[in-house]
């Protein structure tokens, strides 16, 4: 038993280790996203969010537009009306109308599908890398970003979160962020508003996660039951072991 | 009383037909009800039931897998996404079968690390022991190619890594590694072929290993932490005195052990399916993508032992051949374990301090391997390496020196 438990403590370590590997690590770097996918209304907020600042570019090439209406409580009509890219139907999956070409021509990389992003990068990843936009007058579209370096996308939320400057050390070190242009949402808002996006990108990332947890209870629960009652006939025929 | 009669001469008439042209009874007689097993085994003995188990819940969810899967390399991530979303109960299909992969690796290194417990690779078992490291290596392979599936970019990229060893073999590596492929590079033609591998050779290979492995297990019965052979003392019934029939005995107790076995498969299936990226890792949740190196590949965990060693010898050639040679090596087990005692139990501090050493360097291996191969890992990798191959090398000669204790005529059991 005893090994058993090291070899459980070793997997479960493991994560923990590989994460340490990788050196020291800048405050924005312990950025948690925070976001509940218990909270429909985030998720909501969420889905409107992707729709108006990020569709244009990015497509969600595995989420139909009635899947997210039926998980996150959104009438066909509401659909259509305020989600729905233009010529797009309830069934149809969300893909951008860019022509990859174009954009291609434009940024010189087509934009990335999101549908696993959350997964592949993490929740925390996308939070940060929406949170790290800074001015930067070398870069092409006039801004960098410190969890993507020289990414090709600007910073399409600096209406609501205005421009960032980041501070450098003389290494060349980020040290802290300090006002810039201002937008038109506050720090807390802006937040809030980035959370209830990676939000709806983790619910994108993996639809199954609603009702998983959920679903889990229960067949948990029926095997406690199960294994008792297995439990408890095996012990009644064991009587006669001597 | 004519209605009894006729009821009971239609159940036995039944039984009797049937028994006439398929030997049921005779079946269940000799290889369950019939079949004694020794009463002292522990914790360690659920691991073979829970091993069968898993492969059969393998087969299933796969077999539905396979009603969705498209194997292609323009077709194969899109449909296991279309199978976690579109699919009713995908999710858990896929989820099922991915942590079957991983919960198949740990029952069976538990399964055989319960063998080098208790000595049960010992004569007269080594030919149980042999084919349980043939379902072992096929198991390796159909993890292997089934990991492959997905087509995510760490599919790809471990693909890359695992089938370019073959090309370290001297004169025919290069051609070897194109045949394998099937095309120049990891491609469209080797996904179809690993699909048809995963899905029908290595499940044919798999399940008549497993009925062998119990065809030469009922041969001589189980082993038991005591390492006693229970034959040897027969009551007068012709029985072994330490000995209870398997069904309903074993039958029953192994039933608990599978309900607390599902008990920690659905915990990870319905709120961890990724285990922290262990089971499923982040990096196969992008396509495959031939210009995108992942910033580390490692293997899945139940490999990373092996890939350590792979990765702590300097020379690539030699390195593969040792990562060969650390698997290979279990098959001489039986051989290289001269000691007259069985079980660690009756075993001196030598061997003792030799199994914790190979315990500790297995496990640390097996950490290091998920590690990058920097600095002080490849240093530790190296030790680790060493005393990996120690305990198999030098057991020739540490088991003969060995203290051991008196083993006692009969079974230790406290009811």
């Amino acid at each position: 038993m005893r090994k058993l438990a090291i070899l459980v403590a070793a997997l479960a370590f493991a994560p923990a280790a590989f994460a340490a590997g990788g050196g020291g690590t800048a405050s924005w770097q312990q950025w948690h996203a925070g976001n509940q996918l218990g909270d429909r209304a985030s998720l909501q907020r969420g889905a409107r969010n992707f729709m108006n600042y990020c569709a244009g570019c990015h497509s969600l090439k595995y989420v139909r537009y009635q899947r997210v209406g039926t998980d996150l409580g959104i009438s066909d009509e509401v659909l259509k009306e305020n989600l729905l890219l233009p010529g797009a139907k309830v069934t149809d999956y969300v893909l951008t109308s860019m022509p990859g070409a174009l954009a291609n021509e434009w940024f010189g990389i087509v934009p990335p599908d999101l549908s696993l992003i959350t997964r592949s990068k993490g929740s925390d990843y996308v939070f940060q890398f929406l949170k790290t936009f800074y001015a930067d007058p070398n870069a092409a579209t006039g801004t960098n970003n410190l969890a993507l370096a020289g990414t090709a996308m600007p910073h399409v939320l600096s209406d609501l979160q205005g421009v960032q400057r980041a501070v450098f050390d003389e290494h060349g070190a980020f040290v802290t962020f300090e006002a810039g242009v201002p937008g038109q949402l506050s720090a807390a808002e802006y937040d809030a508003f980035v959370r209830d996006t990676v939000n709806f990108l983790e619910y994108a990332g993996e639809p199954a996660k609603l009702q998983r947890a959920t679903v889990g209870v229960w067949v948990v629960l029926f095997l406690l039951l199960f294994t008792a009652i297995a439990w408890l006939l095996k012990q009644e025929y064991w009587k006669d072991v001597q | 009383m004519a209605n009894v009669t006729t009821t009971a001469a239609g159940k036995g008439g039944f039984r009797v037909w049937l028994n006439k042209r398929l030997p049921v009874d005779e079946f269940m007689q000799s290889q369950l009800v019939g079949y004694y097993a020794p009463k002292n085994f522990n914790v360690w003995y659920f691991f073979g039931s829970l091993a069968l188990l898993v492969f059969v819940m393998q087969i299933f969810t796969g077999i539905f897998l396979t009603m969705h899967f498209k194997p292609g390399e323009l077709t194969a991530f899109d449909s296991v996404e279309y199978i976690m979303r579109e699919v009713e109960w995908g999710w858990l299909i896929r989820y099922m079968h991915s942590t079957g992969a991983s919960m198949f690796f740990i029952v069976v290194y538990l399964h055989m690390y319960r063998a080098l417990l208790y000595g049960s690779y010992k004569a007269p078992r080594e030919l149980l022991w042999l084919v349980g490291m043939c379902i072992y290596l096929a198991l390796m392979a159909e993890a292997f190619f089934g990991y492959v599936l997905p087509w995510g970019n760490m599919s790809y990229w471990g693909a890359q890594v695992i089938v370019n060893l073959f090309g370290t073999i001297p004169a025919i590596g290069p051609g070897l590694v194109e045949w394998i492929r099937g095309d120049y590079g990891i491609a469209d033609a080797t996904l179809g072929r690993f699909f048809a591998l995963h899905v029908i050779a290595l499940p044919f290979a798999l399940a008549l290993l497993i009925v062998l492995h119990l065809v030469a297990l009922r041969q001589n019965g189980s082993n038991n932490p005591d390492g006693i052979e229970i034959k040897a003392n027969l009551g007068a019934d012709g029985k072994p005195i330490d000995g209870i029939p398997f069904h309903p005995y074993y039958t029953l107790k192994d039933l608990v052990g599978v309900g607390l076995f599902l008990i920690a498969f659905a915990i990870i299936v319905f709120f961890v399916p990724t285990f922290g990226g262990l089971f499923i890792e982040a990096p196969n949740f992008e396509p495959a993508n031939a210009l995108s190196t992942p910033a580390h590949i490692a293997p899945v965990w139940y490999f990373t032992p092996f890939y350590a060693i792979l990765r702590a010898v300097p020379d690539q050639q030699l390195g593969a051949l040792l990562m060969g040679l650390s698997v290979v090596v279990f098959l001489f087990l039986p051989w290289l374990d001269r000691s007259p005692v069985k079980s660690t139990r009756y075993r001196g501090w030598i061997w003792k301090l030799a199994l914790s050493v190979f315990t500790i360097s297995f496990l640390a291996l097996m950490v290091l391997g998920l590690l990058p191969a920097e600095g002080t890992y490849v240093t530790l990798a190296r030790i680790f390496t060493a005393l990996y191959f120690g305990f198999f090398l030098l057991m020739p000669f540490y088991t003969r020196i060995d203290p051991v204790k008196p083993v006692p005529v009969r079974v230790t059991y406290h009811a």
